[in-house]
């Protein structure tokens, strides 16, 4: 037996096929998920994969938070179900306040694509335990809403408890305040990042790296030794 | 009929590149004197029946709670009076 993981699909996500893929090459099982669908399948666990869901009418990720699928997710999270949102899923769990602050335009105010140098700061959570602390990874990093915002309070609570994931290194790609590219709830269950570990799982494409594996085989790890 | 209008504003600390592109553009269209802008969104709801404290309450929390991300946002509600207009 292995892991289940789900992957939602709102329309207008574009991420959710790779995100199946990279699941699959991690060892674990791609299960489906549909965003009018309360059934979460007995999943072991969620990822929210980018896109533009609701074409980022009003904000990004502000419609989405309020579809069927979220209701279930939102409960279980709280409870402990291991969830992963990235950019676009990021912004949804920002919208749902599983995570503080919120995603606004990039600073420039342009689309931006890119590989992108990070940095891990939180090797601890459920989907970043297979790296180290302070580990240089490269990543492809696309978006339009990646300014991360939060109060000073805010900021200084996740610095202080190590809730800072991510952070972005040598440039900052969208203005996000204090150069942050991810963050983790308390539990540390539910982490959200602006780039994507999905594209980088097979050294044919994307950065020619397997930089972003680590996320699907550490999900699965929690998940099998559990 | 009444309607409800409710304006988002970015909350005053948060940077606005959009803004700041419009303020920016002001003295190439020859208009001076203009320190600074910031945009918003402005939603209009035509509410059916009348524009009570109820229905009011219902509004303010249709706007905290989705209209605006009061983690970002900051939002006013206030109703207008809709002139019976000529000709409807």
């Amino acid at each position: 037996m292995t892991a289940r993981i789900g992957v939602v699909t709102f329309p207008g996500s574009l991420d959710d096929r790779d995100t199946q893929r990279a699941i699959r090459l991690a060892g674990a099982e791609p299960v489906a998920l549909w965003h009018k669908d309360k059934d979460l399948k007995q999943v072991d666990a969620v990822v929210l994969p980018g896109g533009f869901s609701y074409g980022d009418y009003l904000r990004a990720g502000a419609i989405s938070r309020f579809s069927p699928v979220m209701e279930t997710v939102i409960e279980q999270a709280k409870a402990g179900l291991p969830v992963l949102g990235i950019c676009n899923g990021f912004q949804v769990l920002t919208e749902a306040h599983l995570l503080p602050g919120g995603m606004l335009g990039n600073d420039h105010l342009h689309f931006i694509c890119r590989d992108q140098k990070l940095r891990v700061e939180n090797a601890t959570t459920s989907w970043t335990s297979d790296y180290e602390s302070g580990q240089e990874i490269h990543i492809p990093l696309k978006n339009m809403d990646g300014r991360y915002v939060a109060d000073e309070y805010t900021l200084d609570k996740l610095e202080a408890e190590g809730r800072v994931a991510f952070r972005y290194l040598d440039f900052n790609p969208n203005g996000s305040l204090r150069d942050i590219a991810g963050i983790t709830n308390e539990a540390g269950n539910v982490v959200g990042l602006m780039p994507h570990p999905e594209h980088a799982v097979e050294p044919l494409i994307g950065t020619g790296r397997t930089d972003g594996l680590p996320f699907f085989t550490s999900i699965l790890k929690k998940l099998v030794n559990a | 009929m009444a309607r409800v209008v409710v304006d988002v504003m970015l909350k005053p600390e948060i940077l606005d590149p959009q803004g700041q592109a419009v303020q920016r553009a002001l003295p190439r269209l020859g208009f001076e004197g203009v320190s600074d802008v910031r945009q918003g969104k402005r939603f209009e709801l035509e509410v059916d029946g009348p524009v009570d404290d109820s229905a009011l309450a219902r509004i303010h929390e249709l706007a905290e709670s989705f209209l605006a991300n009061t983690v970002i946002e900051d939002f006013t509600v206030k109703v207008e009076e809709v002139k019976a207009e000529a000709g409807k």
